[in-house]
């Protein structure tokens, strides 16, 4: 496992994880066997894009375009190198 | 007192009925006869009621839940509801078709219990010849593309093996295995002095855990599930008693634990009487160890109150007969030495003997004191 993320790499969720809106917290939730993960909307909305479809760039260039806003390379590769080395995504 | 969060999980025990008799089954001495199980319709409508109060996760358990046949429908049914599905397993009864059947109705992931090592070990904790069917059951959920996860229960009998332990999980294929000490509660309760390890030959499993923790990361979580009774401090049983999960058992009996059913003291509602919503945040057996306002001392005045609430309330009616009393794990309690005691009975016992002689196996028959 290298330490960051490739650019290139294709991230997808976990086959165990599960992403969903509960509007009982009114919050996202990122569900596990074991664990429930309450995230923010930033969090949600990359988890969200991460289906193996687009590249770590694409996935970058989607949400700066939706949120109208660019420089969110670094903040959003963090994001995913921390959430890989939970175990929410490969890539 | 803050405001009552809705719980996240539940878990549902279908059925008391199980193939396996493991000696330290956590399942209740009085087991719940088929007779009295919860119908699908009535399940159905404490799915309904869980998701409506704010469960997100569903766990379907036992005895061991591939009994019913209505499992398939409950997996579609909560999937529908939103909720994440886990099945906890024995893995005994599981086919090719029951397997794709449960995936194709949604099923989230599966976590497969495994008692020892090979086909010896394996009978000697759970009276049965299941080994190969269990090596089997993993093959299967792999293969039907469901995320596997293991469990082993340690104990005097087996905690000298979780090196092997957790290289069968590593060869079965599972991304997770939970290595769970024993607590204390129904069967394991009755058979401690027999599963009872020594604090060394705690040391040294924990030692072996470590290791391959480092060896397997990135294939494997390893989860180690503290031994209460070698520890200075309890467990945060549940994150607080009725904070976060519910159980609901095959009867409709509802609990703020799984073993919760040992208190006596307490009237537990059922889900035949009540609704879900009020028996969570209005039962009195459910409000009764909330928050922290309950506490005796020394938990009440004690620093540590918010990390572990005051232990386990079934370990403390189990160990001193109230409980509302501080887990005796506790080195804070003042009935620390009936942990201390069992513990220190072990070195006068001999920490070798294997002699299963006199372990008393689960049995669904009702039970003779």
């Amino acid at each position: 496992m290298t330490a960051v993320i490739d650019i290139a790499a294709r991230p997808r969720l976990v086959t165990k994880a599960m992403l969903r809106y509960d509007p009982v917290r009114e919050s996202n939730l990122l569900l596990l066997p074991e664990r429930v993960v309450r995230l923010n909307e930033s969090s949600a909305a990359i988890l969200a894009r991460c289906d193996g479809s687009r590249t770590v760039k694409e996935l970058i260039e989607a949400l700066e375009q939706e949120y109208g806003t660019d420089g969110l390379a670094a903040d959003v590769t963090a994001f995913l190198n921390a959430a890989r080395e939970h175990g929410w995504v490969q890539a | 007192m803050t405001k009552v969060a809705p719980p996240l999980g539940l878990l549902a025990e279908l059925s008391h009925r199980c193939p396996l008799q493991c000696v330290y089954c956590s399942n209740p001495l009085e087991l719940v006869d088929r007779a009295a199980e919860l119908g699908t319709d009535e399940w159905l409508r404490v799915f309904d009621q869980a998701a409506a109060l704010g469960v997100v996760q569903l766990h379907l358990s036992g005895g061991e839940p591939l009994i019913r046949a209505d499992l398939e429908r409950f997996v579609r049914h909560a999937r529908g509801l939103g909720m994440f599905t886990n099945l906890i397993t024995s893995g005994v009864g599981l086919t090719a078709e029951r397997a794709a059947t449960l995936a194709a109705a949604g099923l989230n992931s599966v976590q497969l219990s495994v008692q020892g090592v090979d086909a010896a070990a394996t009978v000697r904790v759970a009276k049965a010849p299941v080994f190969e069917r269990k090596r089997r059951a993993a093959e299967l959920i792999r293969q039907a593309g469901l995320p596997l996860s293991m469990n082993v229960v340690l104990h005097r009998l087996n905690l000298d093996r979780v090196g092997e332990l957790i290289d069968l999980a590593a060869e079965w294929g599972a991304d997770r295995l939970e290595l769970a000490n024993t607590q204390y509660y129904g069967w394991a309760l009755r058979n401690r002095h027999q599963l009872l390890p020594t604090a060394a030959q705690v040391a040294a499993a924990e030692a072996v855990y470590r290791q391959k923790q480092a060896e397997l990361a990135g294939r494997v979580e390893l989860i180690w599930v503290v031994p209460d009774y070698h520890e200075r401090f309890p467990k945060p049983c549940m994150g607080g008693w009725a904070a976060t999960a519910l159980t609901v058992a095959p009867d409709g009996v509802a609990y703020p634990c799984p073993v919760a059913s040992v208190i006596e003291t307490l009237d537990f509602p059922s889900v035949r009487t009540h609704s879900l919503e009020w028996i969570w945040y209005s039962a009195p057996a459910f409000t009764a160890y909330r928050g922290t306002s309950w506490m005796p001392d020394p938990c009440r005045s004690c620093d540590r109150r918010d990390l572990d609430f005051g232990g386990c309330r079934c370990q403390a009616y189990a160990l001193t007969g109230d409980a509302g009393r501080t887990d005796p794990v506790c080195e804070r309690s003042p009935d620390h030495g009936l942990v201390t005691a069992a513990v220190a009975g072990l070195t006068t016992r001999g920490a070798t003997e294997r002699s299963a002689d006199d372990l008393i196996y689960r049995r669904y028959a009702e039970v003779s004191s």
